[in-house]
């Protein structure tokens, strides 16, 4: 990574344009051409820098529900519940957690209304209480990052 | 017309699956979705700019690999601080360049008691320990009690369906 690619990095987290050129009007922005922009942003999708360029949407408006949810698992079942739960569709990242609080998973259904069913379901097959730990006011997301 | 709160659409929705994983690498990124969709690119950059300003898209551009930039640390930071104050302090949190998400969310007592969640990054777990260190010293005696939890391992990582 070199100056050009910590500018594109440093500029492009907040906002890109919705343009017929966009690419040009960000790498005149920096003082590159637009090839050289895209070239450089592929290169740092393929290398991993970045994870993702484009939109970044709010999963709540796009009418979905979405939670926080976390459980107490013995450790010598932790492998068995993860198994289960992760077996759900509606669980879309899970993360072990060195705390007793050791299993995290954000769920994401179709409507706000599925996340108590799906809770139930994962307590029933699992054996263990399901805490719900949903948003009640977000506060900043998304790194304002600096390389 | 006022039509800041319609909901999406078929063709919303088609244009959020199209670029959920990202935007096309090509000079004219809007006109290639709309062709792949059957529609026009203004009718797509109308649509996407109505979607950013009505927050559906929080934004459009880079997201960082935080872990391949050398950020090796993050720890999720939770906080019991007072009800009244949670607000207060979820912003001042939420300020600090560190943090990525910051929010409210509902206590479970006794087992768990905190009302406050900061995601916290850094180099490596010290300099995460650092920057909690300076979040405490910010909430003074309102931080009746906190803890950073960090992940040991993904269990499973899938992208938002919808």
């Amino acid at each position: 990574m070199d100056e050009i690619d910590r500018a594109i990095i440093n500029r492009l987290q907040e906002s890109f344009p919705i343009a017929h050129r966009p690419y040009r009007q960000a790498a005149e922005a920096l003082g590159i051409d637009e090839a050289e922009l895209i070239r450089r942003l592929e290169r740092m999708l393929e290398q991993r820098q970045l994870s993702r360029f484009g939109p970044l949407y709010h999963a709540e408006r796009l009418g979905g529900g979405l939670s926080l949810c976390a459980m107490r698992i013995p450790l010598d079942q932790l492998e068995r519940v993860a198994e289960q739960v992760n077996a759900f569709p509606e669980v879309a990242h899970n993360y072990a957690r060195d705390h007793c609080f050791n299993i995290w998973f954000v769920l994401a259904t179709e409507t706000p209304q599925r996340i108590d069913s799906v809770l139930r379901e994962i307590e029933q097959t699992t054996g263990y209480p399901v805490y719900n730990m949903p948003k009640e006011e977000e506060f900043f997301v998304g790194l304002r990052f600096h390389v | 017309m006022c039509n800041s709160r319609r909901s999406l659409d078929e063709l919303d929705r088609r244009i959020v699956v199209a670029t959920q994983a990202g935007l096309p690498l090509v000079a004219e990124p809007y006109l290639q979705i709309a062709q792949q969709l059957g529609t026009s690119e203004a009718e797509v950059m109308e649509r996407m700019q109505h979607m950013l300003e009505t927050g559906v898209i929080r934004r459009i551009g880079a997201v960082p690999n935080h872990y391949t930039l050398g950020f090796h640390g993050n720890g999720m930071s939770v906080w019991d601080v007072p009800d009244d104050k949670a607000q207060l302090y979820g912003r001042r949190i939420g300020d600090l360049e560190f943090v990525s998400h910051a929010y409210r969310r509902p206590r479970h007592p006794p087992e768990w008691r905190y009302n406050l969640f900061a995601m916290v990054h850094g180099k490596d777990r010290n300099e995460v320990m650092e920057k909690v260190a300076r979040i405490a010293d910010m909430l003074g005696d309102d931080n009746r009690a906190h803890e950073v939890l960090f992940s040991t391992r993904i269990l499973k990582k899938t992208g938002l369906r919808i």
